[in-house]
């Protein structure tokens, strides 16, 4: 059977949604084509007015364009974002980015569900990029959301799963694809929030700025895959912490007949 | 020194903590030892960016620039900015003692009218570039805020990016230029000494340190986007107003978290004869030390690097640290033109007069990303 990744109505074979900033043009053909990925992120205020067309030539066809409100420091400037994004011709799909503090550029929870709720009524696939917050991601959900895109650690810092207690929660209350966003900086770690039961992983800093842009795309996407496919098989029980043969609590059920 | 009546007084301490810091900053007892703690740090103290900025951080300066530079890859990836200044109007009531543009100083003064300035925008679109920096000389008279909002006004018709290096303004001045289009305002502190600041601005509204000191976070009352912050190097002790440009900023995006930071990083040059003798001389290579340290201490912002600085060492820079470069520069009045003819004289001299295409592809050789425009307005 074919392992699908449903987004609102839409439906991947991928599990890999990739960055667009923060590398040349010419190299983001070649990081999709090696990533095997069917969504890349786009930065509406990197592709100023009249500039997308020139973007969309270097995206292979196919592929889903994912705009986010990048540059939005509050729900009302990311609703004005998305409707741009919808003006010039990116499709029905937004990511939601409100962040107001430019040092972390950590998201605004409480902003981000009241954006997402205004742009859920109107018709677009919503995927709020969010901190690990189980009320907030209810509160995404409840707002419309398609997915959750909590963080691993903070955006570019390639640190990997700081946040996996709190992911796992995530991937275990919300019944909507949870999608590790930011701080992923290896394959290994991409690979672990799969295993986890992440619907997909998103990735731009780690592939942008190895040595070997294609050739890194190419060991995410292994990664990504067998995680997704260990996690299918459901890993063999491991025990955490040493067991012992006897039961020393519970053994007395047994001694009934000494009575 | 006492505010003019008609200087907005905002509620801050942040003048005072500056000063106070910048004061007990001793750099002669930093060890090489300080230095190695600081470049082990996960995230750089103020008191860390001390020891950067000391002189026992010089024979480090290739670990400062690794740092550095994986630091500025983390939060920029390969991107570069470009932009151009525009300077309409070159009329000043200030007395700048260092300062081309110095109101004694007989140079052909002017200003742009509306229809050059418009002229001036179409011919720097015509080159790509999506942002742009307006300029005036310091003079309220000759160059008021409606005439520098118009200017706004025009250049949104044409630039997606719009910042403003004027006079320092009221918080309500600023909302003003913000509705024009502005979103980005830079001011320079020059020194952060305020008797040196005294003996070097003998004239004018800008004897007013701290009101100059304040114009950062007005502007950001007044709903700017970001702000620029710079000392020019040289004035007085480098390392200690590279402190108070790295620690004033840090503590402006701490009262406001939202605020995007900019640093420049302009300096005056050392004099070719005299290279040994003042201790306080910005060399490039301390420059690079300054420049990779407020990388370090402020991993989030962006950093210009001016034309003040030669092609090799600004080709060199934004590998490192810089993450935004000007190119086709002029810093006369008037000099995009058809012929590029100046209607006013130059503030300084410039050491790379490349074209923005020269740059664009400067910057692609070194293996970066040129951005014209990474921004929106909303």
């Amino acid at each position: 059977m074919k392992d699908i990744f449903k987004l609102g109505d839409h439906e991947f074979t991928s599990r890999f949604i990739l960055g667009s900033g923060k590398y040349s043009l010419d190299l983001i053909k070649a990081a999709v084509e090696n990533a095997g990925a069917q969504i890349i992120t786009l930065a509406l205020r990197r592709a100023a007015a009249g500039n997308v067309a020139n973007i969309l030539d270097y995206i292979p066809k196919g592929v889903t364009l994912l705009p986010n409100t990048s540059g939005a420091r509050n729900a009302e400037e990311a609703v004005r974002i998305a409707h741009l994004a919808r003006e010039v011709g990116c499709g029905d799909f937004i990511k939601i980015e409100c962040i107001r503090d430019s040092k972390y550029l950590l998201p605004d929870n409480y902003e981000t569900a009241k954006a997402a709720e205004i742009l859920a009524k109107e018709g677009y696939v919503v995927m709020p990029y969010m901190y690990p917050d189980l009320n907030a991601a209810r509160d995404m959900m409840n707002a419309g959301a398609a997915c959750i895109m909590p963080l691993g650690a903070p955006i570019g810092t390639n640190k990997g799963l700081c946040t996996k207690e709190f992911i796992q929660i995530l991937i275990d209350e919300i019944p909507l694809p949870v999608i590790v966003d930011a701080g992923i900086g290896r394959p290994s770690q991409a690979c672990e929030a799969m295993e986890m039961g992440a619907a997909a992983v998103m990735a731009n800093t780690a592939i942008a700025t190895a040595g070997d842009v294609p050739a890194m795309a190419e060991a995410f996407k292994k990664a990504i895959e067998a995680g997704r496919t260990a996690y299918l098989s459901k890993p063999g029980r491991v025990l955490e912490k040493g067991a012992s043969a006897s039961s020393p609590l519970t053994g007395f059920l047994e001694d009934r007949g000494e009575a | 020194m006492k505010y003019l009546p008609d200087m907005e007084v905002i509620n801050s301490d942040m003048l005072e903590r500056v000063v106070s810091e910048m004061e007990g900053y001793d750099y002669s007892e930093f060890t090489a030892e300080d230095v190695k703690a600081a470049l082990r740090a996960d995230v750089l103290s103020p008191r860390g960016f001390q020891a950067l900025l000391s002189p026992a951080a010089e024979p480090f300066i290739e670990e400062l620039a690794q740092r550095a530079q994986a630091e500025t890859r983390k939060h920029f990836g390969n991107s570069v900015m470009m932009f151009t200044p525009v300077y309409i109007a070159n009329y000043c009531e200030n007395y700048c003692i260092y300062c081309g543009f110095n109101c004694h100083n007989k140079i052909r003064r002017a200003k742009l009218n509306e229809e050059e300035i418009e002229r001036e925008f179409i011919e720097i679109a015509k080159t790509g570039l999506q942002e742009v920096l307006i300029l005036t000389g310091e003079s309220r008279k000759m160059s008021d805020v409606k005439y520098i909002g118009e200017a706004c006004r025009i250049a949104r018709k044409y630039f997606n990016v719009i910042g403003v290096e004027v006079y320092p303004m009221n918080s309500d001045e600023y909302r003003y230029l913000h509705e024009c289009g502005a979103d980005y305002v830079t001011v320079f502190q020059e020194t952060y000494n305020s008797d040196k600041y005294e003996t070097l601005h003998l004239e004018g509204h800008k004897r007013i340190f701290p009101y100059r000191f304040y114009a950062q976070e007005r502007a950001v009352m007044g709903g700017m986007r970001g702000v620029g912050f710079a000392a020019l190097l040289g004035l007085d002790d480098f390392r200690k107003d590279a402190f108070a440009t790295g620690y004033h900023a840090y503590l402006l995006q701490q009262k406001y978290p939202h605020a995007e930071i900019a640093v420049s990083c302009p300096r005056l040059r050392p004099i070719i004869n005299n290279e040994s003798i003042n201790p306080k001389d910005v060399h490039e290579k301390q420059l690079l030390q300054v420049i990779c340290a407020y990388r370090l201490f402020l991993p989030f912002a962006s950093i210009t690097i001016s034309t003040r600085e030669c092609e090799r060492f600004r080709d060199n820079i934004i590998k490192i640290a810089a993450t935004k470069i000007s190119g086709g520069v002029s810093v006369g009045i008037g000099g995009h033109g058809e012929n590029g003819e100046e209607k006013g004289d130059e503030q300084f001299d410039i050491s790379d007069g490349r074209s923005v295409q020269e740059v664009y592809e400067a910057i692609e050789r070194a293996g970066m990303q040129p951005v014209m425009s990474d921004y929106i307005y909303v």
